[in-house]
């Protein structure tokens, strides 16, 4: 059913119609609308069973979810930012344990300074926490990889992080074709734990493992991530088939076919990017676009694969690794081991600066040349840097950073409106 | 495409309007993206919100820079932020105040933009009994822009508001509808 709604809302509403039993609810900008929809929906008695608890932290979410799923249940709940943080330590324990959690991400920058806004930061900070990470490129997607999320996490065992990018999908207002109660119970099954903490047949979950077996676990982990490399392309043709549309699976080829210059992204940008590789295609210029969706397991052979024609590959990241540069290009650039093929990086969107088509036209047009720099940061302001910068030489009391460079940019620390 | 983008200040509805005009736009079967300027939320300042109508998919996630159309909730804006920036030339503006273009200083935007002043606050006022003047301002810009049908405006707002408020802010959008036809007719004659 087409319906026009906040992208919070319609995932609320999709996560609804996978009958979680157990929600854990803390809130944090911007995920907070999605709870407060689950909330009202299980009030309102339509999802039932399901418990809705209110907790204290994202850390006892996180763990709520964790004794849920153990003793059985489906288990649901959603974070942002420095929530996600603050839960590191037990999604560890959730993905070691191998139970299938699914959360949802409404993706924000990590402080400090601290900063509300959209950028990949939180979800890239727990890549290798042993989760499986989904990026949603719009709310529509968002929506049906819930769904998808549930039947991945209990076919494998593993938790499934949906990672879609806060306020510029939670907070929009778009078109969503809403499934109905009797497809989502087609495709996803009654959950069917592989393992349970039932009293009738009593077993420990979590041993202590020493030397002598944590390798054959961890590898086991990393076997498990590999075969959902394998699994996840099926379940996105078997969810086209039940549901009419494209959604999931590994990555997302966008006018690849002869493109010499291809740009790979994450999530909700890769609407804009298209638009731009629309505009410079019509001016005769090869350029494709390579989303993508599955970002772990990281899908090595795909992106390999689909790059296999590219000259040249421009990787544009809202995620930063200090001291490094990008993280998903040191990803784009294994799977690109053994061929001579520049590999820009393009830093883009940190803490909610709009990434425009003009700013992205530019960055294309360099790399196509090859004058763009392997690290480039998307409009960054280098006088206000570079100001600053002269002012650490000549002052050794030169202040906080983060308060210099507001002043740089004519706006108080409290003038951000 | 038809961009609209909304001024006003935290607490005026500018969020909702944005919402309720994508709403409209999508019960006549158009494609159409809100969202706001993803400020924290502080009653009383400045606050921007982006609303785009199209007949097919909106990809394009960047801020509305060049919009076909303003809705100023708030005339005191005008001294504050560049309201105006990137506005296409015969662009539409609709300013909610009780004074006339030429009071606020705007004369030189009558002949390059397709303009209206609409009292909005004191419509909501008499209709709603609250100052709120978003629905209001959305009744108005149905009839300027001769984009949206009245009726898929009053339908949004029902979906936005139930009982008294919605029928209020109904009502409200309707005598503004009436009064910006009004306007219109006059300017025409």
């Amino acid at each position: 059913m087409l319906k026009q709604l906040e992208g919070s809302h319609a995932v609320a509403e999709a996560v609804a119609l996978c009958r979680p039993e157990v929600i854990c609810a803390y809130p944090i900008s911007p995920q907070t609308h999605i709870v407060e929809g689950l909330g009202e929906i299980v009030k309102s008695g339509a999802l039932s069973p399901c418990e809705f608890i209110n907790v204290e932290s994202e850390f006892a979410a996180m763990s709520v979810a964790i004794g849920a799923s153990a003793a059985g249940a489906r288990a649901y709940t959603a974070t942002a930012s420095q929530g996600l943080l603050f839960m590191a330590e037990a999604l560890f324990n959730a993905s070691g344990l191998g139970l299938p959690i699914v959360m949802t991400v409404a993706n924000r920058a990590i402080g400090a300074p601290i900063n509300i806004w959209n950028d990949h930061t939180d979800s890239m900070s727990q890549r290798d926490c042993g989760w499986i990470q989904l990026f949603a490129e719009t709310n529509q997607e968002a929506l049906d990889l819930h769904i998808q999320a549930f039947r991945l996490a209990e076919e494998l065992s593993l938790p499934v992080m949906v990672c879609m990018d806060g306020f510029i999908l939670t907070h929009a207002y778009e078109r969503v074709d809403m499934p109905s109660q009797q497809q989502v119970d087609a495709y996803l099954p009654k959950f069917n734990p592989r393992q349970i903490l039932d009293p009738a047949e009593p077993v420990s979950i979590g041993a202590m493992v020493g030397p002598e077996a944590f390798t054959e676990v961890r590898y086991l982990a990393h076997v498990k991530q590999m075969q959902a490399l394998e699994l996840i392309p099926g379940w996105a043709a078997e969810f086209r088939r039940a549901f009419g549309r494209n959604a999931g699976g590994l990555v997302h080829p966008y006018a690849i076919e002869d493109a010499e210059t291809v740009v790979v992204a994450l999530g909700s940008v890769l609407g804009t990017v298209k638009d731009t590789v629309d505009e410079m295609r019509a001016q005769g210029v090869k350029i494709g676009v390579l989303g993508v969706t599955c970002f772990r397991p990281w899908p090595h052979m795909a992106v390999r694969t689909m790059l296999g024609g590219a000259k040249r590959v421009v990787v544009l990241e809202k995620s930063l690794a200090v001291g490094v540069g990008g993280i998903v290009s040191t990803n784009v650039r294994t799977a690109l081991t053994g061929r001579a093929v520049p590999v820009y990086d393009v830093i883009a969107g940190l803490g909610g600066r709009a990434i425009t088509k003009a700013s992205l036209a530019r960055a294309f047009a360099l790399a196509m040349n090859d004058q763009l720099d392997l690290t480039t940061f998307l409009d960054l302001e280098r006088g206000v840097v570079e100001r600053v910068l002269a002012r650490e030489r000549e002052v050794r009391r030169s202040g906080p950073i983060a308060e210099n460079i507001l002043r740089e940019v004519g706006m108080g620390a409290a003038g951000t409106g | 495409m038809f961009q609209i983008r909304i001024h006003g200040r935290g607490g005026q509805g500018v969020v909702t309007a944005a919402e309720m005009l994508s709403v409209a736009a999508f019960l006549e079967g158009k494609h159409a993206q809100a969202f706001p300027s993803f400020g924290s939320e502080r009653t009383g300042a400045p606050v921007v919100a982006f609303c785009r109508i199209d007949d097919k998919e909106i990809r394009l996630r960047e801020p509305i820079m060049q919009p076909d159309a303003l809705i100023i909730q708030d005339p005191t804006l005008l001294h504050q932020v560049d309201v105006f920036a990137g506005l296409a030339p015969g662009g539409t503006v609709l300013i909610n105040t009780a004074r006339s273009f030429a009071d606020l200083g705007l004369q030189d935007f009558i002949e390059k933009f397709k303009v209206c002043a609409l009292p909005a606050t004191e419509l909501a006022l008499k209709h709603v009994g609250r100052p709120l003047p978003n629905a209001a301002l959305l009744g108005g810009f149905s009839a300027l822009s001769g984009r949206l049908a009245l009726g898929s405006v009053k339908a949004a707002i029902r979906e936005k508001f139930s009982g008294k408020v919605g029928e209020g802010n109904v009502a409200a959008a309707g005598a503004a509808h009436e009064y910006v036809l009004k306007e219109l007719h006059a300017e025409a004659a």
